[in-house]
């Protein structure tokens, strides 16, 4: 899937560099990255462990400053270097989705209402939020578990309420750091399909970071990150 | 939703612990306060409740309440004279401790003018006023004495006619109600070997003088009963109470006593501020430094139990953050803990007190103006122990989910 002309990159990260502590501590995680992802695209993001991977992932995120290069998302310059350039927190929640590796709901939280709050923090009527969060729930197969908290619920059944959580407000650009680590393979292609199918419903862009080679073709395109440096892979998914 | 509530039933042990932990602190403060207002009320209701206009106690002294006062008896008599005054009443009043039925008793043994005064003033709850000049008394309920029971002090034994409740005296013991000579008699009570003695030394003083060797017949009187002896002071009583007639002056009536070189007047109003600019105040003060360190410690303990809450959801705070949440969501999650951690135990500490309260030593008097102020400072420490839960909080990084 190509660009499409009319509408600027979904995200473009303009050399990128993250450097760790200073001195003879200083690790170098992330080395003039620069990347461009249009609006539908889903990409994966490959590499061996302490390649920089959740260092780019993170960046783009806009939780974890670089120490220099830019970001661009939709079109509007965030970051300079160490710079935010909006208000991070409200671009987050209006422009953003996050999955981990560790599902990371809130305890306190039932499914339904980890998946709701993030609707409700960006503003979203709590019987709408609720409602809306109950489709995902029922999207991702979770939604019998709805009324359960998260420490009632297993692993993999908590992956996909992250995942309907990072799909709340219908994000432009949804960020996953081994989203499918504590999945079976089954619901971790699901789950790869479904960020594949989100991305060609609305526009948004996806990065996955995985180690899973077997869903490579879900992908548009493959990087690789080694010491830092990214790459476009020879792994190929249905599209150079 | 409701963040802090969801997290709440979630934390709800300890939760639960620490409002039942903060409501008894706070009860205890509640019930300070009302035992403040309950030593004036105590201390002031025997001079409210007695109905004189002016105190007549011993020159240059602040009593009877506040410090001894001696006047003799016919002081009285000397006090009717002088224009202006409708009564005059003697006012005898001591505490004693003796032991009744195994127990320590203590009773401020109070003197009523008989006949003048049977005690018809005095509120009953059961029974009646003084019948007789000797032998009865009226007894406060915080005595625990019951109708018809009969009280040894002294040589002498006094039968309970008539109850009172809340009448104590401003250490709180009960009042106990005797006619004057009764009370004067359980006051001087002595041992029949003092009395002896007593006498024996008297006699051996009139010896000592040229009258008694001249006039032997005295040493004769010497040893007999004092009442017998008219060189023998009368009688002392600790004041004298006096009403002033309608339409008379007070304030000229005392000044006409105040010229007495040996007395000093007082008006009711001088007399309650001598009893609460005296011990109540140091009352006052001890009462309010505990209050004020029990509410320092209310407030450290909603501070540490509210930080740690806090704590326990960092990395629900940082996911919060890290989905964009204003600070104001997260800053409401604390505050709206602590808040409720303090309602509750306000609430919690008014309901135990309606039990607790009635059942304490001294008169616990709730007053609503204090129940307001003692609101209002619930909430400010609410607020402030919330402070530094919220201020980590605030510090939190959003990418702490990932560690
Ligand atoms: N907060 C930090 N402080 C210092 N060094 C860090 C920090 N975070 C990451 N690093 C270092 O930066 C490098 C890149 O780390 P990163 O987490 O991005 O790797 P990764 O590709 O995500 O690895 P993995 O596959 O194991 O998750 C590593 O050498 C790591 O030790
Ligand atoms: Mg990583």
């Amino acid at each position: 899937m190509t660009a499409n002309a009319n509408h600027p990159p979904a995200v473009e990260a303009i050399g990128l560099t993250k450097i760790y502590g200073s001195g003879n501590t200083e690790v170098v995680a992330m080395k003039d990255v620069s990347v461009k992802l249009s609006r539908g695209e889903v990409v994966a993001l490959l590499g061996p462990s302490g390649a920089g991977k959740s260092t780019f992932l993170t960046a783009v995120g806009l939780i974890n400053p670089p120490t220099s290069g830019r970001i661009v998302i939709g079109g509007e310059a965030v970051m300079e270097g160490e710079r935010a350039l909006v208000d991070l927190r409200a671009f987050r929640r209006q422009h953003l989705g996050f999955v981990f590796q560790k599902a990371n709901l809130i305890p306190f939280l039932n499914a339904v209402e980890n998946v709701a709050v993030a609707m409700e923090i960006n503003d979203v009527a709590p019987r709408a939020a609720r409602q809306r969060a109950m489709e995902l729930l029922d999207y991702l197969g979770v939604a019998e578990r709805a009324n359960n908290l998260p420490d009632a619920l297993s692993g993999g059944q908590q992956q996909r309420v992250a995942v309907a959580r990072a799909l709340a407000n219908q994000p432009s650009l949804i960020l996953a750091d081994e989203p499918t680590a504590a999945l079976d393979s089954h619901r971790g292609r699901q789950v790869m399909e479904l960020f594949r199918k989100v991305a060609h419903e609305r526009g948004s862009a996806v990065i996955v970071v995985t180690h899973d080679h077997r869903s490579l073709d879900v992908f548009d395109r493959t990087y690789e990150m080694e010491d830092g440096k990214l790459r476009a892979s020879l792994h190929d998914g249905h599209a150079v | 939703m409701n963040l802090a509530a969801k997290d709440i039933r979630h934390n709800f042990g300890r939760f639960a612990l620490t409002t039942v932990g903060i409501g008894l602190l706070l009860m205890i403060v509640m019930g300070m306060g009302g035992i403040y207002r309950g030593l004036i009320r105590e201390a002031t209701l025997l001079v409210d409740r007695i109905g004189a206009d002016l105190w007549v106690v011993q020159g240059d002294t602040r009593g009877p309440f506040a410090e001894i006062s001696r006047v003799p008896a016919n002081l009285e008599d000397r006090a009717r004279a002088v224009p202006g005054v409708a009564s005059a009443r003697r006012f005898v009043s001591h505490t004693i401790q003796r032991e009744h039925r195994g127990k320590p008793l203590r009773i401020v043994v109070q003197g009523l003018s008989w006949p003048e005064d049977r005690g018809d003033w005095i509120p009953l709850v059961a029974g009646r006023a003084l019948h007789q000049a000797h032998y009865e008394m009226i007894a406060d309920r915080s005595l625990k004495l019951e109708l018809g029971e009969k009280v040894q002090l002294g040589k002498d034994v006094y039968e309970v006619v008539g109850l009172t409740s809340g009448m104590v005296g401003s250490g709180g013991d009960g009042l106990g109600f005797f006619t004057a000579r009764d009370a004067q008699s359980i006051q001087f009570d002595l041992p029949g070997e003092a009395l002896r003695l007593e006498r024996q030394s008297r006699r051996a003083r009139v010896a000592n003088v040229d009258l008694g060797q001249t006039q032997p017949l005295l040493l004769e009187r010497a040893v007999g009963s004092a009442r017998g002896i008219p060189a023998l002071a009368p009688a002392q009583v600790s004041a004298v109470m006096l009403t002033v007639q309608p339409g008379a002056d007070a304030a000229q009536v005392a000044a006409t006593i105040e010229m007495w070189p040996d007395v000093t007047v007082y008006s009711k109003q001088q007399q309650v501020d001598l009893l609460l600019s005296g011990m109540v105040d140091k009352a006052r003060r001890q009462l309010g430094l505990f209050r004020v360190l029990l509410i320092i410690i209310s407030t450290i303990i909603l501070a540490l139990i509210i930080y740690t809450l806090t704590l326990d959801k960092i990395h629900d705070i940082a996911m919060l953050k890290l989905m964009g949440a204003r600070n104001r969501v997260i800053a409401s999650l604390i505050l709206q803990q602590a808040l409720l951690i303090g309602a509750l135990g306000y609430a919690l500490a008014y309901w135990l007190g309606t039990f607790a309260f009635p059942k304490f030593p001294r008169l616990v008097v709730i007053e609503t103006p204090d129940l307001i102020q003692l609101a209002v400072i619930v909430f400010g420490i609410s607020v402030l122990a919330s402070m530094i839960g919220i201020a980590k909080a605030m510090r939190v990084e959003p990418n702490k989910v990932l560690s």
